[in-house]
């Protein structure tokens, strides 16, 4: 059934006339054109969708469009602030957290969240934490060693 | 794939005609300098397709704004050779890093290549890049000694500007130098190159050239390419690689509003505007099989391969195994299984195709721009030069990005419906159109003398494939044979595609040599560390194994020594490489923990060596996965696996200690480097098992089942 739907994405309010039950993911990457929300498996085993629903880390493509009425959605496009990456953007980039890049933005919107609950993550906060993300690449060491680069560059901010 | 930077893909369809007479190469350029080349794996590779440049097949551009331009059908999908090939390129030519752009695997800018796999790009490539770009240092040194009036012996360059030595006010930069000019000129191979100790960029670690666009959500994979009037097709899929389909009702995806059905023999697809409503009318369509049955399993599998299997190449052979046979004093047969693997890329299949008239312009995830534009064009019946193929970035390939199933299906559906159509296979056509890695056997009788060394091998693998199979221990009466392919797939051999993985072959003869090895050992009662190193006559295996047991801190025991320490070796695409690994073994559920893996390499001359060690990395990480749990479940042809739920790959909390080391041999030529790693991880878990709790797993993947069954019998 086509709905009226109202929420924040990257801090600016969309309205978006559509079935309610669609999911998000299909939203935002076709109807919106945000496409670096990424699908990986569709049925919330990969973390590839990861987007932030009011500052949580949330697989796109199992919440329906509807759910996401008058709340805050940001996608790695709306990471940065004025242009000016966040530090988990640097970090990832300075530690070469990356090889292909498709787990990427899932595994940044999932460490901010990460983040925010631990500022000053153990390891092994940042292991179960990121537990449900994949990544096929194996980079998984270096993305561990950046979020702990982005810990330290946070702190005090 | 235009990889400067900050610039986002360009879709414009420039330049659509343009073949690769070597005039024409201007046109594609604009003025400068052209230096045309040839890369080594052409002669080896490229026979049989036509029409094939025989004498070069990438240039790089000086332009006349001084900017240096690579272009090779080359891509890059994870691996980083987007950062190493422009490292030696700007090294050679004395240009800054940022001052080149690659332009990689466009059809209609690039000249034609194979694709991309086999650790090859930077190991064939290297040198006669290398050798193309000191001949474009040689040509503007000439020029601007004509220019400054100087001889060329007394000027030096430095960041794209030549000066005099003894006068650095006396100078004159490559882009005044191209200007004006139109000079396509092919290497003669005779400039000098550098040496490693005149390297100012190779052999120094740099970080990713695309991580920008990476961490931003701008990098453009197949999937994001959105053209005007675009529209999203779900095609109906068989439940069997076996099935025939005996009907088909289609009127229920028809009432969906906006949505396009179309039907062409095999090809029944279901096209919207949103993916997601195209998935909804996909269901709606009522198909019934003919499947037949089949008692192929994942267990029953190896007893038919063996069957299947044909005679055999002999891969090596010295001594004489008869004689090694009969005058051994102790005599090991085992045999060793591996089961099929997924390629399982983060991002499935995807590709854009827009075909007007009878021209195709098509975006796929590929490691085969070239072949994939062939194969479209032959399906839709239309010269290879009216298609062009941009690939966008890949995420993630391993070999199963060489088949370019769904670039074709979208060609044809563009052709059928008249508008742009993006095919994106969901997670579950991933894994039944993936050319897996096969399930494999490999048999090997080996024996020892009466003081412990080694006297015979005689080895057989079936379906691995020979990558790998030769060992390289001294044992005087030694028989390799490989029967059957390790990776395209014969008729009758596996119920589905399977194909190269990276390291095709290698995972699974390594995981049996050094299993068997290990056994040898433990049999003479020798530590494992020593008794490879006393059958090894090879100075490059013995260095990596040697540093390896010393960053770990190895010390002598024989296996099992209750430690849990495990050591295997291997080499791939030239590239030797040695793992030692600590491995912790729950006695209850024999589920094994991967805690420490140290690895050593020696890949030759290293251009990038923080990029090398990423890659060492990864294949440690994702070498984790078909050694511990990766096992693709099936009946006949159907794949049971449709998702991550049941196939499970590497997460974090499998992430053990990682440590690498390169051996630094800047003098050797540059060996391969993106797989040579992973080859170790099966071996050395097996063997960290054994020595853990006695346990001997001759299966893979090693899970806590087939460990808990191996202690029963220890
Ligand atoms: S695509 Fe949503 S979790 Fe994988
Ligand atoms: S970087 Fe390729 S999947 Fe993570």
């Amino acid at each position: 059934m086509e709905e009226l739907i109202k929420f924040t994405l990257n801090g600016k309010p969309v309205e978006v006339t559509a079935d309610g039950d669609r999911m998000l993911l299909w939203v935002l990457r076709v109807d919106l054109g945000l496409t670096g929300t990424k699908y990986g498996c569709g049925e919330s085993y990969c973390g590839a969708c990861t987007v932030l629903v009011d500052e949580k880390a949330t697989h796109s493509c199992m919440t329906p469009l509807k759910m996401v009425q008058g709340k805050s959605v940001v996608t790695i496009e709306g990471l940065a602030n004025n242009g000016e990456m966040h530090p988990l953007q640097r970090a990832f980039m300075e530690n070469d957290a990356l090889q292909c890049g498709y787990c990427t933005p899932g595994m940044i919107l999932h460490a901010y969240e990460l983040l925010k609950k631990h500022p000053n993550p153990t390891e092994g906060e940042i292991v179960n934490g990121m537990e449900q993300n994949l990544c096929r690449c194996g980079a998984h060491k270096r993305i561990i060693e950046a979020i702990q680069a982005a810990a330290q560059a946070m702190k005090g901010v | 794939m235009r990889q400067n930077s900050d610039l986002d893909l360009d879709f414009t369809d420039r330049l659509a005609d343009i073949q690769f007479s070597r005039r024409s190469f201007l046109k594609v350029t604009g003025g400068g300098i052209i230096i045309l080349f040839l890369l080594g794996d052409i002669p080896a590779w490229g026979q049989g397709r036509q029409p094939l440049p025989t004498d070069f097949n990438a240039f790089l551009h000086i332009a006349e704004d001084g900017r240096v331009s690579l272009y090779t059908g080359k891509i890059e999908m994870g691996q980083g050779v987007v950062t190493s090939l422009a490292q030696m390129l700007a090294d050679e030519l004395d240009v800054a890093l940022d001052s080149v752009d690659m332009v990689m695997g466009d059809t209609d800018l690039c000249p034609w290549d194979m694709g991309t796999f086999g650790s090859m790009s930077t190991r064939s490539f290297g040198p006669p890049l290398r050798a193309a770009a000191a001949e474009g240092r040689l040509v503007l040194m000439e020029m601007a000694a004509a220019k400054l009036g100087k001889p060329a012996d007394q000027l030096t360059v430095e960041g794209g500007v030549v000066y005099l030595k003894s006068d650095k006010s006396v100078k004159v930069s490559y882009a005044e130098l191209a200007k004006g000019q139109k000079i396509a000129r092919k290497a003669s191979g005779k400039a000098p190159l550098k040496t490693p100790d005149q390297f100012k960029i190779m052999g120094t670690p740099v970080t990713r050239r695309d991580a920008r666009e990476k961490v931003t959500g701008k990098a453009k994979y197949a999937a994001d390419i959105q053209l005007p009037g675009m529209l999203y097709a779900r095609i109906l899929r068989p439940p069997s690689h076996a099935s025939k389909r005996t009907s088909l009702d289609v009127s229920g995806a028809r009432q969906i509003a906006g949505v396009e059905v179309i039907e062409d023999g095999d090809l029944v697809a279901v096209l919207h505007k949103y993916p997601d409503v195209a998935e909804k009318a996909l269901t709606k369509i009522r198909a019934t099989y003919d499947t037949p049955a089949s008692d192929l399993n994942e267990k029953t599998i190896f007893d038919h391969l063996l069957k299947v299997a044909p005679q055999g190449n002999s891969v090596g052979r010295n001594g004489d195994i008869q004689k090694g046979k009969s005058e051994a004093a102790k005599t090991f047969e085992m045999t060793y299984l591996d089961g099929y693997r997924a390629h399982a890329p983060m991002e499935p299949h995807a590709a854009v195709a827009n075909v007007e008239g009878n021209k195709a312009r098509v975006w796929p995830s590929s490691q085969t721009p070239f072949p994939a534009k062939d194969e479209i064009a032959r399906t839709l019946g239309i010269p290879p030069a009216n298609v062009h193929i941009t690939p966008p970035f890949v995420g993630g390939g391993f070999g199963g990005k060489s088949v370019n199933q769904q670039a074709v299906e979208a060609a044809r559906l563009s052709k059928l419906c008249g508008k742009p159509v993006q095919v994106a296979w969901t997670r579950e056509e991933e894994f039944f159109y993936d050319a897996f890695r096969p399930a494999a056997v490999v048999k090997i009788n080996s024996g020892l003398d009466g003081e412990g060394r080694m006297l015979f091998w005689d080895y057989h693998v079936y379906w691995a494939g020979e990558r790998g199979a030769q060992h390289f221990y001294t044992i005087p009466n030694s028989s390799t044979f490989a029967h059957g392919s390790g990776w395209g797939t014969q008729p009758g051999t596996h119920p589905f595609a399977t194909g190269a993985w990276r390291a095709p072959g290698n995972n699974t003869n390594t995981f049996a040599r050094e299993s068997q090895i290990d056994i040898m050992a433990s049999a003479a009662g020798v530590d494992p560390v020593e008794f490879r190193l006393k059958h090894l006559s090879n100075a490059k295996m013995q260095r990596v194994l040697k540093t390896a047991a010393e960053k770990f801190g190895w010390t002598p025991a024989a296996a099992p020594s209750g430690r849990g320490f495990g050591v295997a070796c291997g080499t791939d695409a030239g590239t030797s490489v040695a793992a030692i690994a600590e491995v912790e073994v729950n006695k209850a559920t024999g589920k094994a923990t991967v805690k420490r893996v140290v690895c050593v390499q020696d890949m030759g001359l290293v251009i990038n060596p923080q990029g090398a060690t990423i890659q060492m990395e990864g294949c440690i990480t994702m070498g984790l996965g078909y050694a511990l749990a990766e096992d693709i479940h099936f009946m006949g042809g159907a794949v049971l696996d449709v998702n991550f739920g049941t196939y499970q790959i590497p997460r974090f909390s499998w992430l053990p200690k990682i440590e690498t080391v390169i051996i630094d041999a800047r003098n050797d030529a540059p060996q391969g480097g993106g797989e040579p790693a992973i080859i170790t991880m099966g071996g050395v878990i097996a063997n960290a098992i054994f020595d853990a709790v006695g346990a001997r797993v001759m299966q893979m993947p090693l899970t806590a089942d087939r460990v808990k069954e191996a202690m029963k019998k220890a």
